[in-house]
């Protein structure tokens, strides 16, 4: 399981950006969670993918509670968890040839020999060619940069995947080409999913459950 | 009627180094009238965004055009930057930019932002500033409590009005609004294209260039679909998104994919604008395509297909 107990979190402890989010994922489950822009529903995908501490609150991965975030997170915990953001553009090295971009979890974590393997088995999924990878991200156009961010979500091969807006920039065909690439991940790992977004036709259509931001905090 | 602005055979190519050319809009033709809406839709690197840009002469140096794109008398593409600076840019055409937060000067306020634009447009003199930003916020339904708050400070659909507001200054007759509601929620997306199909209601060209299918479906009185740098389909909003439907297959699949409908993507990805094959651009991830579209298709009745006549027949029954 995949918890998350009243979360309060924000970037000014004095002034939380919201209090309370709960929210629990098992196991290949696909979780929406819909909300207008500003609520602080990226801020709680950053706490579930341990990029973010939360001011009060407890995220648990699986039966371990987390208690270090970050770089400081546990390995076995921040390997379990793959993030994808709304913008491939601040997410992503611009040094990095789209290759070494997906490979670079697995050179981070001590696991260089297996990227050759995984990245061209990846590259094929997301449909990113030869010619692509040996780019940088200038180079390339919006939706093929996040294609290669979601592929580098899915290289150490997750249990929890977080999709932040993933799509919200990208015309429908890619929406839909990349939505199947996560629906192909989970299926085959059983990896649970946590999509945040605002188009609630998307999600609805997307997730097992759409759950609306509104439900999931308490009103301070 | 005369059009707002008329484009034909539009082109425009970026030399790169090594001697190779990027053809990123292709023989790009349209009129567009007072008071309508035309929607310029496709995926990111279609070539929208560099069409909209040869609009507002904002070209980078290495580009090099071809057509024309007349508006009031005036050739955008062959306009010296002089010309463009002091008679189009906010006269002619008013843009209504993709991410305002960042289109506006952060260590500015609002009121300064519309004060400057108000004095270099339309020569306002100091004493009535004050009546006329008013005024300019309220066309654009700029809430006046805010005027003197930083871009940071507002939200994402205030900002989007402050950058209309600034649109509209100089009563343009052509809006252009560049993928204005990206990143923004569904209800913003609704008010914001309502708004700027306001300002086409009193009158104005608008075209708006996105990738969102249903903000077109929205607004838009006709729909431009490109694709690898050419205008593939022309239609009527109401025949594109209702009955019967788009008639390019790209098009068609880009309609299926939405979550709404099939949610099935388009196999494959658009060629590079570098490298297009010689025939029809799309024929890679066509399921009709033969031996007919290893030629580029013509634009003809307002599609650039060589079979899209034959699609209904194959898929639904002849109507009599
Ligand atoms: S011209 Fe041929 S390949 Fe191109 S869209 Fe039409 S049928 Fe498909």
């Amino acid at each position: 399981m995949l918890e998350l107990h009243a979360i309060t979190a924000g970037y000014d402890p004095r002034a939380p950006v919201f209090h309370g989010a709960s929210l629990t994922i098992a196991p290949g489950e696909a979780v929406g969670l819909l909300g207008p822009s500003g609520c602080g529903k990226s801020t709680l995908a950053r706490v579930a993918a341990l990029l973010h501490r939360p001011d009060a609150g407890r995220v648990v991965v699986d039966g371990t509670e987390v208690r270090r975030w970050r770089h400081r997170a546990p390995r076995e915990l921040r390997t379990a968890i793959g993030v994808v953001f709304q913008q491939p553009r601040t997410s992503a090295d611009p040094r990095l040839r789209l290759r070494d971009l997906i490979a670079e979890p697995l050179r981070a974590t001590g696991r260089g020999d297996l990227a050759a393997g995984r990245v061209a088995e990846l590259a094929a999924a997301v449909g990113l060619t030869d010619d692509l990878l040996g780019r940088r991200p200038h180079e390339v156009s919006d939706g093929q940069l996040q294609r290669a961010c979601l592929a580098r979500a899915l290289v150490l091969r997750p249990r929890w995947l977080v999709c932040d807006e993933m799509t919200a920039m990208l015309d429908a065909s890619t929406t839909a080409a990349l939505v199947a690439v996560v629906e192909a991940y989970r299926r085959e790992r059983g990896a649970g999913l946590l999509v945040v977004g605002h188009d609630r036709v998307l999600l609805e259509r997307w997730c097992d459950r759409t759950e609306e931001w509104a439900d999931r905090v308490r009103t301070p | 009627m005369t059009p707002v602005l008329s484009v034909r055979d539009l082109s425009v190519r970026f030399r790169m180094r090594g001697g190779r050319h990027v053809a990123a809009v292709d023989a790009a033709s349209f009129d567009l009238a007072a008071g309508e809406c035309l929607a310029l839709v496709g995926e990111s690197g279609c070539g929208k965004s560099v069409l909209a840009s040869a609009l507002l002469g904002l070209l980078p140096g290495n580009a090099l055009t071809a057509g024309t794109a007349v508006i009031d008398g005036t050739d955008l593409l062959a306009a010296d930057e002089r010309t463009l600076a002091r008679t189009v840019r906010g006269r002619r055409v008013g843009l209504v930019p993709q991410s305002p937060a960042a289109h506006l000067t952060p260590v500015r306020t609002v009121r300064a932002h519309l004060e400057e634009t108000l004095r270099a447009l339309t020569g306002t003199p100091r004493r009535e500033l004050r009546a006329a930003v008013a005024e300019a916020a309220e066309r654009a339904a700029f809430p006046p409590g805010l005027l003197d708050h930083y871009p940071h400070e507002l939200s994402g659909g205030q900002a989007q009005r402050a950058a209309t507001a600034l649109a509209l200054i100089g009563d343009a007759p052509l809006l252009l609004a560049d993928e204005p509601t990206t990143g923004l929620d569904r209800d913003l997306v609704d008010r914001t294209v309502d708004e700027l199909r306001r300002h086409a209601d009193d009158g104005r060209a608008l075209l708006l260039i996105t990738h969102d299918l249903a903000a077109a479906r929205r607004v838009a009185d006709r729909v431009a679909v490109m694709y690898a740098g050419r205008i593939v389909e022309l239609s009527d909003a109401g025949r594109f998104f209702g009955d019967p439907g788009p008639r390019h297959p790209y098009a068609r699949g880009l309609l299926a994919a939405l979550p709404e409908r099939d949610f099935t993507p388009i196999p494959g990805m658009p060629p590079e604008l570098s490298a297009l094959p010689d025939g029809c651009a799309f024929a890679a991830r066509c399921h009709r395509a033969d031996d007919a579209c290893r030629a580029v298709p013509r634009m003809a009745g307002g599609v650039a297909c060589h079979h899209s006549g034959e699609e209904h027949h194959s898929e639904e029954p002849v109507r009599a």
